[in-house]
C-alpha cells in the first residue's frame, strides 16, 4: 500500500481512545491489541464475557441467481446446501490447493427471495479475497460488493453474553433458539443487524454485524448491558490466546498459500463428495505430497512459551517449526501449534528450541481448552 | 536514593555505591503487556557490555535484559521470578530484576533523554 492511501479505520477508533486501549496497527487497521491485561481479558472471556471489535474483518456481500452456484465454484464448501440464515466456515482455495483466506459464509436472505451471502473473510487477505471472488464470478449471474467499510462488527463472547445481548434493546426473534453457526436478522435503533451465533473464542458468544454509522451506538449499549455481568472490553491479545486455547487456526500462522486443508486438519471442509468441480479440487485430490508437513498440537511444563518460527525438533533433528504459541492462560502451561514433518507427527522425542534452550513437547490433540456443555 | 538512569534498550538504572539496580521501565512493561515469565541470571555471573542476561516473557512477546556495560551480578530479585506480574504494577520498583556491579563505567541516559526517545 503506498504511503497516501486512505487507510480504513474503524467507527469505533474514538471510543477505543476513550477507554484507554493500546492500539496496534493490523492489516493497515489501528485495533486495540488491549485495554489493560490481556490476561484479565481472557479470563474474563472464559469465566464471564468479552466485547472485541472486529470491524477490520472483512464483509463481502454475494447476490443474485447464481448466487449459491458461484460460491460452490469459489468456496471449497457445499455453500449452496446452506439454508437461510444458517453460517458456514469454508476455505478460499488457490487453483494449486493452497489456502488464499478463511472465511465464514452467512446466508442472508428469506425463503423464497434471491439468495444472498455475506462472506467474512481475515481483514489482512481483504483484497486477496475480493480478488478472487471477483475474478471467479466471472459467467455466473451474481455480484460481489466490498462492505468492509460500510459495516461494523463486535463480538460479545462468554458464558453470560447472551444474557448481555439479550438485555440491549434488539428487536429480533428471542435469542434463546439461535443455534450456534446461526443468524437471525434483528433491528437496533432502527438499524438492520445481522446477530450471529458463532465466535474464535470457544465460548458461547455472539457476532453482531450494522452499519458502521450506528456501530459505537451499538458498543456503548453492550457496555451499559454488560456492567452488571461484569463484562471486559477485550483486545487482539486476547483474541489470539483464546483462539489459541480452543485450537482454531489463525491465517498467517497455520494457514497459508503454501499448505492445503489435509496439511492442517482441514480436510473436513472441502466437499469432494457433494458437489462438482472447484477451484482447487485437483490439487485436493492429488493431495499434498508425502512429506508435506502437518499441524499437531503440542503442550509442555513449565512457564516458557513456544512461539511462531521456532524450530522443533524431533531427537534433535530439526523437523519443522512452531506455527503459533503461548504460555496458556487458562491451563497455565505452554501450548502450541505446529507444522512439522508427517514421520513425526506421532513422535515423544519432540522438543520446541525456545531461543537455544531444548523444552520437551508433548503431542497433543485439539482442543487444547473445550467449555464445558 | 540516586538518580534513576536509563538505557536506549528500556532498562532503568539506580546506582548506590558500586551496586547498581537494574529493571525494565513503565514504558517497557506497557508495550510488553501482561509478563508471565522472567528468566534471571545466577548470582556470580559475568557479562559483558550489551549482553542479554536475562528474558522477560508476556503473552505476546518476549523482551531482553540487556546490560550497558561489562560486570558481574551480585543479587537477583527472587520475589519477582517468583511473580512475573510484579514487572507490570511496579515496573521501576518491587518489580527490579537484577543488582549488578559494574566493571566500567556504563553511558546512560537521563530522564528527559529518556522520555525523548520514548515520546
Amino acid at each position: 500500500m503506498t504511503a497516501d492511501a486512505p487507510q480504513p479505520a474503524s467507527p469505533l477508533l474514538h471510543v477505543h481512545g476513550e477507554a484507554g486501549a493500546q492500539l496496534i496497527d493490523f492489516a493497515g487497521w489501528q485495533m486495540p491489541v488491549r485495554y489493560g491485561s490481556d490476561l484479565a481479558e481472557h479470563q474474563a472471556v472464559r469465566e464471564r464475557a468479552g466485547l472485541f471489535d472486529l470491524s477490520h474483518m472483512a464483509e463481502l456481500r454475494v447476490s443474485g441467481p447464481d448466487a449459491g452456484a458461484f460460491l460452490d465454484h469459489a468456496l471449497a464448501g457445499r455453500i449452496s446446501a446452506i439454508e437461510p440464515w444458517q453460517a458456514k466456515y469454508s476455505l478460499l482455495l488457490a487453483e494449486h490447493g493452497g489456502i488464499v483466506d478463511d472465511l465464514i459464509v452467512y446466508r442472508v436472505d428469506e425463503s423464497g427471495a434471491a439468495p444472498e451471502y455475506l462472506v467474512v473473510a481475515n481483514a489482512s487477505n481483504r483484497h486477496a479475497a475480493l480478488d478472487a471472488l471477483s475474478a471467479r464470478v466471472a459467467g455466473f449471474d451474481a455480484s460481489v460488493v466490498d462492505e468492509t467499510e460500510q459495516t461494523g462488527l463486535v463480538a460479545v463472547q462468554g458464558p453470560v453474553a447472551a444474557a448481555i445481548v439479550g438485555a440491549i434493546g434488539l428487536e429480533s426473534e428471542p435469542l434463546e433458539g439461535l443455534r450456534y453457526y446461526r443468524a437471525l436478522p434483528a433491528v437496533f435503533e432502527g438499524e438492520d443487524v445481522l446477530v450471529a451465533r458463532t465466535g474464535y473464542t470457544g465460548e458461547d458468544g455472539f457476532e453482531l454485524y450494522i452499519a458502521a454509522h450506528a456501530t459505537e451506538s451499538l458498543w456503548r449499549a453492550i457496555v451499559l448491558a454488560g456492567e452488571e455481568h461484569g463484562l471486559a472490553l477485550c483486545g487482539l491479545a486476547a483474541r489470539d490466546t483464546l483462539r489459541l486455547e480452543a485450537g482454531m487456526p489463525l491465517y498467517g500462522n497455520e494457514l497459508s498459500l503454501d499448505v492445503l486443508p489435509a496439511q492442517v486438519g482441514l480436510g473436513r471442509v472441502v466437499a469432494l463428495k457433494t458437489k462438482g468441480d472447484f477451484v482447487g479440487r485437483a490439487a485436493v485430490e492429488a493431495g499434498p505430497a508425502d512429506d508435506a508437513p502437518v499441524l499437531v498440537a503440542l503442550t509442555a511444563e513449565g512457564r516458557r512459551a513456544p512461539r511462531a518460527g521456532y524450530p522443533v525438533l524431533d531427537d534433535g533433528r530439526p523437523v519443522g517449526r512452531v506455527t503459533s504459541g503461548a504460555l496458556s492462560p487458562t491451563l497455565g502451561h505452554p501450548i502450541a501449534m505446529a507444522l512439522v514433518e508427517p514421520a513425526s507427527a506421532g513422535s515423544d522425542a519432540l522438543t520446541v528450541d525456545v531461543r537455544g534452550t531444548q523444552l520437551p513437547a508433548t503431542v497433543a490433540q485439539l482442543p487444547f481448552y473445550k467449555r464445558e456443555a | 536514593m540516586s538518580e534513576t538512569k536509563y538505557t536506549a534498550d528500556h532498562e532503568w538504572i539506580r546506582i548506590e555505591g558500586d551496586v547498581a539496580t537494574i529493571g525494565i521501565t513503565d514504558y517497557a512493561q506497557s508495550a510488553l503487556g501482561d509478563v508471565v515469565f522472567v528468566d534471571l541470571p545466577g548470582v556470580g555471573r559475568s557479562f559483558a557490555a550489551g549482553e542479554a542476561i536475562g528474558e522477560i516473557e508476556s503473552t505476546k512477546s518476549v523482551g531482553e535484559l540487556i546490560v550497558p556495560a561489562a560486570g558481574e551480578v551480585v543479587e537477583v530479585n527472587d520475589e519477582v521470578a517468583g511473580d512475573p506480574t510484579l514487572v507490570n504494577s511496579a515496573a521501576e520498583g518491587a518489580g527490579w530484576l537484577v543488582k549488578v556491579r559494574f566493571t566500567e563505567e556504563p553511558e546512560l541516559l537521563d530522564e528527559a533523554a529518556y522520555r525523548e526517545l520514548t515520546a
